[in-house]
């Protein structure tokens, strides 16, 4: 069971601001989310063994080789703000 | 008073020097303009796949085995959220329950004590790029963030919560270092952040088996600033507590141009990292013949070297302990008595007049003017008996200064020892002749005086007559 407590918690680590009808229409959906899926709790699942991914692979690897670095302009097309070559954000502390 | 006693664990962070990223074919190498070794996989522009560079692997795993821990079968990578924009993606790739090995230990006994430091976990993770700040950070509105850094392929080895002491902690991290640099995946340069450490440390009372509330102690940028920090904390939580207090967990940066540790922020909230399987990134099989190469191309590490060192030269353990610190001065030093064997006089001489300008100089061993080859000549030359010893310290600081062979420096300033008798002989009259209140002093018993006697011989002669000689000529006449 999801609380407008957990809301606001996820909320704050996302940091969104919420309004409080917000709170109140995500509280509901995402119990209305888990509840769905608490129809998966149904399944026997005794004899399956657990997964981390979905995807029949394992062991994909790269060789240790340098490649094509993005030019200055790319990297910086689509960044709010910046200051030569630097992204700039809000102070962090 | 109640008696504490500290518990500390280290996590420490060692940069790989592979040549590309851990999740991308960006290049590691450090500096460079800002924001230029970087790609759309490290800069977590959307639609990308990150893929695991081998390489990464294979180091951790190198590491892994030379710290005695047990390799995971099985191994995956995990998402870390957090909100701090050194990532671009708003979290890190790292792994959580299932990292690559876990249960090693190390050992970090001086001398006779042994004592056995657990490492509970060895884990691959991607570094986090850098914060620029113009002005103070109190002052500025602004973070510049440069990613350049972004990706590089970082190990994390935590240790069990077995460090007594400021001076055990030290010593973990001296033999670590050691260690990892003998495998050969890391610079491990604390000063340039290729090493890094944070530490876990509470106290409790002495024989209590409970742990007390801990606090993490970041920015330790040196072996001096971690043991430094450790004493400091110690003390600070002890006047807490003896105040009636309560340790507050929380992290806390260490301030060296005040000596003191500062509270950065409180742990109890933020600390919710929400971790779920990356699912980019499919899981990882360590087959057992690959750890078993791995495990077959590791060098001696150093308490082998060590021992070795004890037991073929029979150099003392100090000696040895010294050497054998960095690969690359046991190195040295063993191509040194290949030319040379006689190991303990290369022993005084690579621990004392190298290392002395070595560090004057600010130079690296990898960068000493000096080759093993001609350190070893120079050692001949005293040998024979061409040389004196001390006209050879000033033999070899000029061979320091200017890169030239022993034989070069001796043959170009004259400095080739006196053994003829006959001519020293002769300097030996002339001395005692003009020095006969000493020479009364010596024979009224005050020894000092021949200590002069032998230094106006060797004034007269530049340095340059055979000191043993001297000496008997000397003796014969007084």
């Amino acid at each position: 069971m999801i609380t407008k407590k957990d809301v606001e918690h996820v909320a704050y680590l996302g940091r969104l601001e919420l309004t409080g009808e917000e709170k109140e229409i995500y509280t509901r959906q995402l119990n209305d989310i888990l509840e769905h899926f608490q129809s998966l709790q149904q399944l026997d699942t005794g004899k399956v063994q657990p997964t981390a991914h979905v995807l029949p692979l394992k062991n994909v690897f790269r060789e240790d080789w340098v490649g094509q670095h993005m030019s200055g302009e790319e990297v910086l097309a689509n960044c709010p703000d910046r200051e030569e070559d630097y992204f700039k954000v809000p102070k962090i502390v | 008073m109640a008696r504490y006693e500290a518990v500390i664990g280290l996590e420490v962070h060692v940069e790989l020097k592979t040549r590309s990223k851990i999740f991308c074919d960006s290049t590691t190498e450090f500096g460079g303009a800002p924001n230029t070794h970087v790609c759309p996989v490290c800069l977590g522009l959307p639609g990308v796949l990150p893929v695991v560079n081998k390489t990464v692997v294979e180091y951790a795993i190198r590491v892994a085995l030379a710290l005695n821990c047990q390799i995971a079968e099985f191994s995956k990578f995990d998402r870390k959220n957090y909100y701090y924009p050194d990532m671009p993606k708003n979290y890190q790739i790292s792994q959580y329950d299932l990292p690559i090995a876990e249960h090693g230990s190390l050992e970090i006994g001086e001398g006779g004590e042994a004592k056995k430091i657990g490492i509970t976990r060895l884990h691959m993770e991607e570094d986090t790029g850098k914060l620029v700040h113009q002005g103070t950070i109190t002052t500025t509105p602004f973070s510049l963030v440069d990613y350049n850094r972004a990706g590089v392929p970082l190990i994390e080895i935590v240790s069990e919560p077995e460090l007594r002491s400021p001076e055990e902690a030290r010593r973990y991290m001296e033999k670590l270092k050691a260690i990892i640099q003998y495998t050969g995946v890391s610079d491990c340069k604390m000063e340039e952040g290729s090493l890094r450490c944070d530490a876990n440390i509470s106290i409790r009372p002495v024989g209590s088996g409970a742990f007390g509330t801990k606090t993490e102690i970041k920015n330790l940028n040196s072996f001096k600033a971690l043991q430094k920090a450790l004493a400091y904390e110690i003390e600070r939580q002890k006047d807490v507590l003896e105040e009636g207090g309560r340790i507050v967990q929380e992290t806390r940066t260490w301030d060296e141009g005040q000596g003191v540790t500062l509270s950065l922020r409180s742990k109890e909230y933020a600390h919710d990292y929400r971790y779920l399987p990356d699912p980019d990134l499919v899981p990882m099989v360590i087959k057992k013949d690959w750890v078993e190469d791995i495990r077959n191309s590791l060098p001696e590490l150093p308490e082998e070297r060590r021992n070795r060192y004890v037991r073929e030269y029979g150099l003392p353990d100090y000696d040895a302990g010294v050497l054998t610190n960095t690969k690359e001065l046991a190195d040295y030093f063993e191509q040194c008595v290949t030319a040379c064997p006689n190991p303990k006089a290369v022993s005084n001489w690579v621990m004392g007049d190298l290392t002395r300008l070595l560090n004057a100089n600010n130079v690296e061993i990898t960068g000493c003017p000096v080759a093993p080859g001609q350190l070893a000549s120079l050692l001949r030359l005293i040998d024979e008996g061409t040389i004196s010893g001390k006209i050879a310290k000033k033999v070899f600081d000029e061979m320091f200064a200017t890169g030239k062979d022993a034989e070069t420096v001796v043959k170009e300033r004259g400095l080739v020892q006196i053994s003829d008798e006959g001519a020293i002989a002769a300097v030996v009259n002339e001395v005692l002749e003009k020095n006969p209140q000493s020479v009364a002093d010596y024979r009224a018993g005050k020894d000092r005086a021949l200590g002069f006697l032998v230094g106006q011989v060797m004034k007269a002669t530049r340095g340059k007559a055979n000191p043993k000689m001297v000496n008997k000529l000397l003796k014969e006449r007084l």
